[in-house]
């Protein structure tokens, strides 16, 4: 049903890949491996160019075996793509099923097609091609994209629970699936222990691309999340390492042989694969970190140089037999943070984007080849072996949980209820990892190696479809805590008061805990690593700098255009501006929360996306080009009006409402005047000058000391015109009245432009200044509503 | 023997009233005699020996808030000279983490308990609300280590943030209305969804051992 879509997409390429695979039949025929005769046809094409002579000059001719490889991937990643976007494009499907379902179908759809007109696949897969090309982009892009935070606050539980978890998972089916072995009736009495832990290992992995694929609709809080991600991502360096280890015995012992000093030799070796993975990993993050310190002027090299000193750790780390994947998540991770802060703008994005394309690729190539094999002659069923594989999968994976999970519960402040364990343990879905490494288990050691390929098929299966299409539900049906990422400053600000907040009480305290380590970290990170690790002179907040280059642009433009002519700009942007209402655009909510957690504890956390299926958008760019044509708004209104200062706020705007305004507020002294302005596009008020303010340091120190809370909406302040400060002359001095109006004055710069209301149509555009105005208004003001009510506006306490 | 009972008797008074256990009370004694010099109070200048809490951006909310009157349940507003041991102990029991064998009303009462806390900090004139003014001087407070953000920048985020808690607490505005500030109602709708309970708790007893698990 949902692919009804799917057919519009389909149609041609469809067409596109039987026409080809019909060439490709025939011109395979010719010789009986396409590898060889592409080769021969290789030598032929370019020998006949050379040798013979042609008997005639053709005007057409197919060379389909040339291209066969290349061409053949390139349209299963097409097809695949266009798979995607029909996906998202028919609405009801993603929330039916993950996205992963939709990658497995394709493949075998491919497999169908391919084994339907008997054609030779190219071989994508082979145990080189997977572990040196496919794997690491996946890895890497899950390590760069991991939340570091959480993730390193729950560090604990995560180890315990993703090491434990998979040893237990690992050797429980294997030994089950041994003892089912061993009854006869089951015809399976030559799969001995080893191959069954093997397959055991091999079969408890959790895919993080398919875990993370089903958890994108239900949106958990975000302890459990970082559990799920956290065993995911360290689920599979643990599983190929255990699965290396006992393809070491398979190869080294018989079974007889192994002794108890073997058994202890792979607990060592297990735990310096790990360990050593992951130092390689730092280091060559760290190399990495330090190289793009010089990398301003070729800022083109600085994707290259991130991506190749990933791989090469990667690379490094598997020469010594430790473990790969550990070590590019180890790199990525340590890398983030130093380069991120190095490279510009545009790399920076370049790597985010590359990075997913290059894992979204691998990931489709496998699934595609998985259901390539799905299909073919290549599988061996036995009900027994697949039934209890499914069976004992499900039990063990159960057991691990709840086991580990209230003994972790002891330790925990906050202990994972039940409904999360359920939940955890509903997530173990198998992916293409699993299958990979049981396609590439070496026949010669495996005799029964189309049984273990079939069974993780139908296991792989199993999860992905059924748990990955039912866990939405389940989450709803058990009323899990959901996540309440309600993206608003006043959480971020909240959040970050209450992080300085414990750290204080902890320190009073004299508590020393896993917070307290994570503010050593920071202060030696700040002191040592990123003195050297990052370029001088760099601010800290990219929305700081990017501010800073606008402000520099008007100041030239201010230079150099003096006043200009056209308001046309503006009306534009007043229609738009109607549209709003009382709220804050999520672009100044975002640029807010930026702000704030760039700075508040002076590290840069850009990529806070989870998902990697959803980047997040470029918000600065689209603040960029907000802020610019403000600016130029603001500006050009504030030339019209003869104002040489650019603080003036967006043009055709209304009032904006201001909430409380205390007067006592301390500007700095020799601050930025704020032109208060409003203009009104019916140019009624040309011949109102606008009003400038100046911070005055008199003024400043007598505000300081001021204590009232006198409160004025901006609203009020703008329908009351003159009324309000009225009242301030009757009872307050020139001066201060002055101050306070500066004070009134009030807004964002137009960087966070805030609330806009209804344009008041008819009404002069300078009701703020004029509040505020004071002495100036009072003389500026010609046909003024003086005769407004005066709302009870000053407001005392 | 007279003294030691009296001293369990005490003991089991501050247990009672705070909730922590003997160990725990035990433990945060030791801890007040070290900062105090062995004076039976604290004052405010007794907390500049803390190393760590020099580089804390809100250090001066920190330190107030354990002299603040309505913490110590003393009285609404003004700031206590010196604090005892209870006292020490009643600002502690704040961050006492939200025991889960408790039922849904005490629950709920830890929370408000817990907000009201932080309110405190927030409203620093005890008047309250939370103005325009207290709330930019939090957030400029937070933002203090950077020296690279301007001061505007910090005021701006501050009003913004109060316009989100206006629109969130008070809803539609009509044009005349005013907003003076966050009560602790407003105050307790904004965090309605968030879980303070998860964030707002000190891990006590642990002392020697690294918490490494959350």
């Amino acid at each position: 049903m949902g692919f009804q879509m799917l057919v519009p997409f389909g149609p041609w390429n469809w067409l596109f890949l039987l026409v080809a695979l019909r060439c490709g039949g025939a011109s395979s025929d010719l010789s009986e491996s396409t590898n060889s005769s592409a080769q021969h046809e290789l030598n032929v094409r370019f020998a006949a160019a050379g040798s013979e002579p042609a008997e005639t000059v053709s005007v057409f001719a197919l060379d389909y075996d040339y291209v066969q490889i290349p061409y053949e991937v390139t349209l299963w990643i097409l097809l695949a793509s266009l798979a995607k976007i029909g996906f998202h494009v028919y609405h009801p499907l993603p929330g039916l099923m993950p996205e992963s379902c939709l990658l497995v179908l394709v493949g075998a759809l491919v497999g169908a097609i391919i084994f339907g007109t008997d054609h030779k696949s190219p071989p994508v897969m082979d145990s080189s091609i997977y572990f040196l090309y496919l794997l690491p982009p996946i890895v890497l892009e899950g390590g760069y994209f991991m939340p570091t935070r959480p993730f390193f606050e729950n560090i604990g539980s995560i180890l315990w629970w993703a090491g434990l978890g998979a040893l237990i998972n690992a050797f429980g089916i294997g030994l089950s699936l041994y003892l089912i072995c061993q009854i006869q009736a089951f015809g399976l009495s030559d799969v001995n222990l080893l191959q069954n832990l093997l397959f055991g290992s091999l079969i408890s992995a959790v895919d993080p691309v398919a875990v993370l694929a089903v958890f994108e609709e239900a949106r958990v809080n975000e302890q459990l999340y970082m559990m799920i991600f956290g065993e995911a991502l360290l689920n599979d360096g643990i599983s190929v390492v255990l699965y290396n280890i006992l393809i070491a015995f398979t190869k080294m012992h018989k079974f007889e042989d192994i002794e108890p000093v073997d058994i202890l030799a792979g607990c060592a070796r297990f735990v310096i694969v790990g360990c050593g993975g992951v130092f390689f990993g730092v280091i060559f993050g760290f190399i990495s970190a330090f190289i793009t310190r010089f990398t301003q002027n070729i800022s083109a090299i600085e994707p290259l140089i991130v991506f190749m000193f990933s791989y090469l750790s990667y690379l490094a780390a598997e020469t010594l037999y430790l473990s790969g994947i550990l070590a590019i998540t180890a790199c990525a991770v340590t890398m983030k943070k130093y380069v991120e802060e190095n490279v510009s703008q545009t790399s920076y994005t370049t790597i985010k984007y590359f990075m997913k394309m290059l894992s979204s690729v691998s990931e489709t190539l496998i699934f595609i080849f998985m259901g390539v094999s799905t299909i073919g002659k290549n599988h061996e069923w036995n009900w027994a072996f697949v039934c209890f594989t499914l069976a004992f999968c499900q039990i063990w994976r159960a057991i691990s949980v709840f086991a580990l999970f209230y003994i972790s519960n002891q330790f925990r402040t906050f202990p994972f209820s039940i409904k999360d364990q359920c939940i955890i343990f509903y997530s173990g879905v198998r992916g293409a990892g699993s299958f990979s490494l049981a396609f590439l288990l070496p026949l010669s050691l495996f005799p029964r190696k189309k049984m273990f390929v079939t069974a993780t098929l139908v296991v792989i299966y199993f999860t992905v479809f059924i748990q990955g299409i039912t866990i939405g539900p389940l989450v709803r049906y058990l009323d899990v805590r959901k996540t309440n990422k309600k993206e608003s400053i006043n959480e971020e600000l909240h959040t970050r008061l209450m992080d300085h907040l414990k750290a204080g009480i902890e320190d009073v305290c004299g508590q020393w805990s896993h917070y307290q380590v994570r503010d050593k970290f920071k202060k030696f990170d700040h002191k040592y690593l990123r003195k050297i690790l990052i370029r001088e002179n760099l601010p800290k907040s990219s929305i700081v700098s990017l501010y800073k280059k606008l402000e520099m642009k008007q100041a030239i433009e201010m230079a150099e255009t003096g006043i200009l002519s056209s308001t046309a700009f503006s009306i534009p942007h007043q229609a738009q501006r109607i549209q709003e209402n009382k709220r804050l655009s999520p672009e100044d909510v975002e640029s807010m929360r930026d702000i704030l957690t760039h700075n508040m504890y002076q590290v840069r956390q850009r990529t806070l996306s989870y998902n990697k299926y959803n980047l997040k958008p470029q918000t600065s760019e689209k603040q960029a080009k907000e802020i610019l044509i403000r600016r130029q708004n603001t500006f050009r209104e504030s030339t019209r009006k003869g104002h040489s200062l650019p603080w003036g706020r967006t043009a055709g705007t209304k009032n904006i409402r201001y909430l409380s305004f205390p007067y006592s507020h301390p500007q700095p002294a020799g601050g930025d005047v704020r032109a208060a302005e409003f203009t009104d596009h019916d140019g009624s008020d040309a011949e109102v000058p606008s009003i400038m303010f100046n911070t005055h340091s008199p003024t400043g120190s007598l505000q300081e000391g001021r204590r009232t809370q006198e409160i004025i909406p901006m609203k009020s302040l703008h329908r009351g015109g003159k009324p309000p400060h009225l009242g301030y002359q009757r009872n307050r001095s020139q001066e201060e009245q002055l101050g306070r109006g500066r004070r009134a004055v009030l807004r964002p710069k137009p960087l966070f432009h805030a609330v806009d209301e209804e344009f008041e149509s008819g009404e002069e555009s300078e009701e703020e200044a004029s509040a505020i105005g004071s002495r100036w208004s009072a003389e500026h003001r010609p046909g003024r509503d003086l005769h407004r009510s005066h709302s009870p506006l000053l407001q005392r306490k | 023997m007279g003294a030691t009972h009296s001293a369990s008797e005490e003991v089991r008074e501050l247990e009672g009233k705070t909730g922590f256990s003997s160990d725990q009370i035990e433990q945060l004694h030791r801890r007040f005699k070290h900062l105090s010099g062995d004076q039976p109070t604290i004052r405010k200048e007794n907390f500049n020996n803390i190393p760590d809490l020099e580089l804390n951006p809100i250090r001066s909310k920190i330190v107030r808030a354990f002299f603040d009157n309505r913490n110590l349940r003393k009285g609404p507003s003004g700031l206590a000279d010196e604090i005892n041991f209870e006292d020490f102990l009643t600002i502690m029991s704040y961050f006492r983490p939200i025991d889960t064998t408790m039922d849904e009303e005490q629950v709920q009462l830890c929370r408000k308990e817990k907000l009201r806390f932080l309110f405190h900090m927030y409203d620093s004139d005890s008047d309250g609300r939370i103005t325009l003014e207290e709330y930019r001087n939090v957030v400029e407070e937070l933002l203090s280590g950077n020296p690279h953000i301007e001061k505007e920048s910090a005021r701006s985020i501050a009003d913004g943030a109060m316009m989100e808690a206006a629109s969130v607490c008070v809803g539609r505005m009509e044009p005349d209305q005013v907003y003076e500030g966050i009560t602790f109602d407003d105050f307790l709708k904004i965090w309605q969804g968030i879980d303070i309970e998860t964030k707002m708790h000190v891990r006590f007893l642990n002392m020697e051992t690294i918490a490494l698990c959350h």
